[in-house]
């Protein structure tokens, strides 16, 4: 017989709620932050990967690889517990002042998922036919004009599927902060499992939050797909 | 305006140009002809360095195109290029692709680019286009717009490479007639193409090439009456009558 009883109310009101809140916020903060810079920086390293230059192309796939084949907790770590040790006692001080923890963990995510980012861009901008290259140079557009105005438009179209998937990964990585002690929602579920011991209140919470938390980026995208990248097609 | 003297190309061990000496003046209208593989695409891609030339000279509109000192992108704003697969942005409708490379590499203001796109489109017929996208037009009309897009750009040399050879029949004629309207406002023009129609009632000469080689240059009555060489005599008969 089950001897576990349910009580969903600490999840839904009081303090424990008041947690959770406020953990789902510093995790929208931390979602919001990774996946513009994420989107920024994989769009800059696509296009340093397809570069002319043979250096330039050596560096962003050893950017590439390098971050996309070490783990994310462990890039984590290394932002918040190694990279301090080697920066002057000015920037530490001044890193100590703001929120340490949440910005190692936006630069680990970011780096992280910018590494996907740009390879999925990549092939993106591989699918466009050359003859859109071409025609942007007859006109006299210079080659990052072009990939500007032209060749980055039409891959990022090809590209929003996987993008949202990294976008999700993202959300969902964003758990991993908590590992430096970020005050986001998987860490608040914790706290309230620690406090209350409804572990299956707290973590169910979380889980659909994070669902829902899904559902509306998928939907974001998917409505900035329909009406303002694609709005000609049906 | 355009000045080829020598000019070689190679694609890896083929020898696509073997020494090109080819003069166009300006206002002049050039018909470039020949087999398919006979590097008359390439010749007309060299002009705006599309393809770079390996060995000669090439000057256009003053600028030498072997010169390191050369802004290619400067020669291209001054010179219209015209696909055969028209090539328009897929993402942008018919009056921001016109408008794109005036407003951003002219410096044009938006409105003014905007009112010299509609006269484009006007004078090529497709006003009424001017908010839809590439793949709702027919392919006549994508190229009349990308012959518009080159327009915008107010340039000295137009270069046609075979605009209307991924076109239906019916559709031929609509292209033609605007860059024929073009030819009589004294725009410099060199089309490759195989409408010997165009050549003849159009154009000031017809050049006619093969394996990369110049090997007739004439006026256009003198070129269809009375071709000189063998594989020009030939050509002809074959685009006259395919059927033999």
């Amino acid at each position: 017989m089950l001897k576990y009883t349910f009580d969903w109310s600490i999840v839904t009101s009081g303090k424990y709620f008041e947690w959770l809140v406020s953990g789902l916020k510093v995790t929208l903060e931390l979602s919001a932050v990774g996946i513009v810079c994420a989107f920024i920086l994989g769009l800059l390293i696509a296009v340093l990967k397809m570069s002319h230059y043979r250096p330039v192309r050596w560096i962003a796939t050893a950017y590439l690889e390098f971050f996309r084949n070490t783990p994310l907790l462990v890039q984590i770590f290394f932002w918040y517990f190694g990279s301090y040790k080697v920066l002057p006692a000015a920037v530490n001080e001044w890193l100590n002042s703001t929120n340490f923890e949440f910005a190692a963990a936006a630069i680990a995510l970011t780096i992280y998922t910018s590494a996907f980012i740009a390879e999925d861009i990549r092939s993106g901008i591989l699918s466009i036919p050359k003859e859109q290259m071409e025609a942007a140079r007859s006109a006299g557009f210079s080659y990052l004009r072009s990939m500007q105005y032209i060749i980055l438009p039409q891959a990022v179209r090809i590209t929003i599927p996987p993008l949202v998937n990294q976008f999700l990964n993202l959300a969902k990585n964003s758990s991993l902060a908590m590992s430096i002690g970020v005050m986001e929602l998987t860490y608040q579920a914790r706290q309230v499992e620690s406090y209350t011991f409804k572990g299956f209140e707290a973590f169910t919470a979380a889980t659909v939050v994070y669902l829902g938390l899904s559902v509306v980026i998928t939907a974001l995208m998917d409505l900035y797909n329909k009406k303002v990248l694609n709005p000609h097609r049906a | 305006m355009i000045k080829f003297e020598g000019v070689h190309k190679w694609f890896k061990k083929l020898h696509v140009l073997n020494g090109i000496d080819l003069h166009v003046k300006q206002g002049e209208v050039v018909v470039v002809c020949g087999p398919s593989g006979s590097g008359k695409s390439t010749l007309i891609r060299t002009i705006n360095q599309l393809e770079p030339i390996e060995e000669g000279s090439l000057i256009v509109d003053g600028m030498d195109l072997r010169s390191k000192k050369t802004d290619i992108n400067r020669l291209r704003a001054e010179v219209g290029f015209v696909f055969q697969q028209f090539n328009l942005y897929p993402h942008l409708s018919v009056i921001d692709n016109i408008t794109l490379a005036p407003i951003k590499i002219r410096k044009t203001s938006k409105k003014e680019a905007q009112e010299q796109a509609m006269e484009l489109l006007e004078r090529v017929g497709l006003a009424v286009k001017r908010d839809a996208y590439p793949t709702q037009l027919s392919g006549g009309q994508q190229q009349r717009v990308a012959i518009a897009r080159a327009l915008a750009m107010k340039p000295r040399i137009m270069l046609f490479d075979e605009p209307t050879s991924a076109l239906d029949p019916e559709m031929i004629g609509e292209v033609l007639a605007v860059m024929q309207d073009l030819a009589s406002t004294g725009m410099t023009m060199v089309c490759v193409t195989h409408e010997m129609g165009f050549a003849r009632e159009v154009s000031d000469r017809v050049v006619f090439m093969d394996h990369g080689v110049i090997l007739e240059e004439a006026q256009p009555e003198e070129f269809f009456r009375n071709p000189q060489h063998d594989r020009a005599k030939q050509f002809l008969k074959q685009l006259l009558s395919p059927m033999h």
